[in-house]
């Protein structure tokens, strides 16, 4: 009993990593309909720019996450910027393609500008354990959880309730229809790329200071299986993301747990597999017929 | 076209004719380096590379070898397979090299050996300890003990000198090295009468083990056995100490680097593992390339550099022995006789021992045992063969 408590804390702190990974990613998919696989690059160039801000600077915790996510907003919009604006009414799979052109780009020029050695993270969030019946959870662990939900109900209320986010839906439903009804497209867009890779600079910090270790490639995989994660909560629906990246989260640890840790990985491309042929909408996504 | 352009271009035709024609007279010994300096391993190959680069200075300011200068020429593969194909390739056609050092980590020997074997160049891999890296045939050997050996001596140590006897295993699946590693941990553990109790794995580059720790923690082993590199071993460690777990962490060399310390923190400490060399553990040729180290680079050199540098020694050694068949203006002559001479090496003076060949082209020599403490490791025992 204890230990499948103690693997369901582990599931959970895991997966709300996930969550707070996709939510950026599926909001700037629900936006411009893009998938941008760049989003992993951007979470690790957050990642670093904290480090530095702490290293170099000295700034404590709060600081250090804000500046990273200012850093890597402003990089969002530059991308959008050079790389996806060019490409605004060519197919979407050119956009896609792109998007993991900046993505090979970025995690490239890191390595080269950082080298691929591990760094380990400046120590600035103490690290309390707390053991309740034999079962551990931390501090980091539920920060995680706790600034992925926050961050999820702070996206959902700006996506549904404040001028910018009607805007931001409004080019969602028709970009054409949109401009002509005097919404400024481009500056939501942009708008909605800093958004998203400020989300993804607060997840790089905070899961730097809870493994204690980063390097360029820390992206690849994670970002991945965010994707995973908001394909599973249904792509474009923000509570989606946090749902996905949770049941993603605990699925793995589960294989671990009663199988052979081997499968790890492969369940959650697994569970993108099934969850596109079963139900392509996600959990939570609304059923809809494209109009051809 | 100008009159002075058309000089220049002459003069440098000229230029270039010169070299070639001296570098007929008197070529240096061309020895290839692969490794890497980049990429999540490349502390250990830069260990590497700075220390060849070090015995090759040294063999150099005397005269070189047979009145001939060593020339390195340093390919970095970034530890991946493609790459260090791609550098073999190169520098065996390209760079006409008589002899390559490198690869630095296993699953790059493998496919560096197999180049090296198919086109006839003596390699030597200063620091892979898979078995399978000299399979490749006779024109590959290497500077360090292999795996099994590693795997013997963690068993006996955790059994005889530790006392334990219920141990858990956690293996890089994705690693060659790693997975040889805990083949023979297991084997040889359980013939001296132990229990492995727990068998779990994870992915190079993984960050959060949890999940295989619980499960460990479960079934309450009295040491975990990590065979795996610094990267995920530091993390191991400290996620163990967060879930209430305070065993014994049980490595191979992989271990050895400061970064296991920076990653790992204090839950590092009071972790065992085996290496190829320490520095209390040595004789005269040891300290004198300990001295030479220090003041060339300003650190101490890990293990990874006390190999290359002996990787370094071999070779050099048999070139020197194989004396005027070495000078032989038919490269593949050259080289076949630089091999010869490679697989006679005997009770040659190394840093980390006496060290003879066998005819696996594998050395025979002695292990250490190394704890790990607060600014360093800690030499617990010295293992003769």
């Amino acid at each position: 009993m204890q230990e499948v408590v103690q693997q369901l804390v582990n599931g959970i702190s895991l997966g709300s990593i996930y969550g707070l990974i996709a939510l950026g990613y599926t909001m700037v998919y629900g936006i411009i309909r893009l998938i941008n696989f760049a989003h992993g690059d951007i979470y690790m160039i957050g990642a670093f720019v904290g480090y530095f801000a702490i290293r170099i600077f000295h700034l404590s915790f709060l600081p250090a996450l804000l500046v990273a996510m200012a850093v890597s907003a402003v990089l969002g919009m530059v991308i959008e910027r050079l790389a996806y604006r060019p490409l605004r009414n060519s197919t979407r799979i050119a956009a896609l393609i792109t998007a993991i052109g900046v993505s090979f780009l970025i995690q490239n020029t890191a390595l080269l500008a950082w080298t691929p050695d591990p760094r380990s993270y400046p120590d600035v969030f103490p690290l309390r354990t707390y053991e309740i019946g034999g079962v551990y959870v931390d501090n980091r662990q539920i920060a995680i959880l706790g600034v992925a939900v926050v961050l999820m109900v702070v996206l959902h209320y700006i996506v549904n309730y404040t001028q910018i986010g009607r805007a931001m839906r409004a080019v969602s439903q028709d970009a054409d229809t949109a401009r002509l009804m005097g919404i400024d497209v481009d500056r939501v867009i942009s708008f909605t790329f800093a958004l998203g890779s400020a989300l993804a600079a607060a997840a790089g910090v905070l899961v730097g200071i809870y493994y204690n270790r980063i390097d360029p490639t820390m992206g690849s995989m994670p970002g991945l299986k965010a994707f995973v994660a908001a394909v599973l909560g249904g792509i474009g629906v923000i509570p989606g993301a946090m749902l996905g990246g949770l049941v993603m989260g605990i699925a793995e640890v589960a294989v671990v747990a009663l199988t052979a840790s081997t499968w790890k990985d492969a369940v959650a491309f697994a569970i993108l597999i099934v969850i596109l042929l079963v139900r392509p909408a996600g959990l939570l996504g609304r059923q809809v017929r494209e109009k051809v | 076209m100008s009159k002075s352009r058309v000089l220049s271009i002459v003069l440098a035709a000229v230029m270039v004719m010169t070299a070639a024609l001296g570098a007929g007279a008197n070529a240096p010994f061309k020895i290839g380096v692969v490794g890497p300096t980049t990429g999540p391993v490349a502390t250990y190959g830069l260990s590497v590379i700075d220390a060849v680069t070090m015995a090759a200075e040294e063999i150099n300011a005397k005269g070189g070898i047979l009145g001939r200068e060593v020339q390195l020429i340093i390919e970095d593969n970034k530890a991946d397979a493609t790459e260090t194909n791609n550098a073999f390739r190169k520098l065996i056609s390209r760079d006409q090299v008589h002899a390559i050092i490198g690869a630095v980590v296993t699953a790059n020997s493998i496919v560096g050996g197999q180049v090296a074997q198919m086109m006839k160049v003596p390699m030597i891999t200063a620091t892979s300890t898979a078995e399978k890296v000299t399979q490749a045939g006779d024109y590959v050997f290497r500077a360090c003990l292999i795996d099994p050996v590693q795997g013997v001596i963690m068993a006996n140590f955790a059994y005889n000198s530790l006392g334990v006897r219920e141990v858990a295993v956690l293996t890089a699946r994705t690693n060659d090295y790693s997975v040889g590693l805990e083949e023979v941990f297991v084997e040889t553990f359980e013939g001296l009468g132990g229990k492995i109790v727990a068998k779990e794995s994870y992915s190079e580059g993984d960050q959060d083990f949890r999940a295989q720790l619980t499960k460990i923690r479960a079934q309450n082993p009295e040491a975990v056995y990590v065979p795996g590199y610094y990267t995920e071993a530091g993390l191991i460690a400290k996620q163990m100490r967060q879930l209430g777990m305070d065993q014994p962490i049980l490595g191979p060399d992989g271990f050895d680097s400061p970064k296991l310390f920076e990653i790992g923190g204090d839950a590092v400490y009071g972790s065992y593992f085996t290496n190829h060399y320490h520095p209390e553990a040595g004789d005269e040729v040891s300290q004198r390339f300990l001295d030479n180290y220090r003041a060339k680079y300003g650190k101490e050199p890990d293990g990874f550099a006390a190999l290359g540098y002996d990787a370094a020694l071999i070779l050099f050694n048999a070139i020197e022995r194989a004396g005027d068949a070495a000078l032989a203006r038919n490269i593949a002559a050259a080289r076949a006789a630089i091999r010869d001479e490679m697989a006679k090496t005997k009770d040659l003076h190394v840093v980390t021992g006496v060290l003879t060949l066998d005819e696996n082209r594998n050395p025979v020599k002695s292990a250490v045992i190394l704890k790990v403490v607060e600014g360093g490791y800690e030499f617990v025992e010295r293992v003769e063969p």
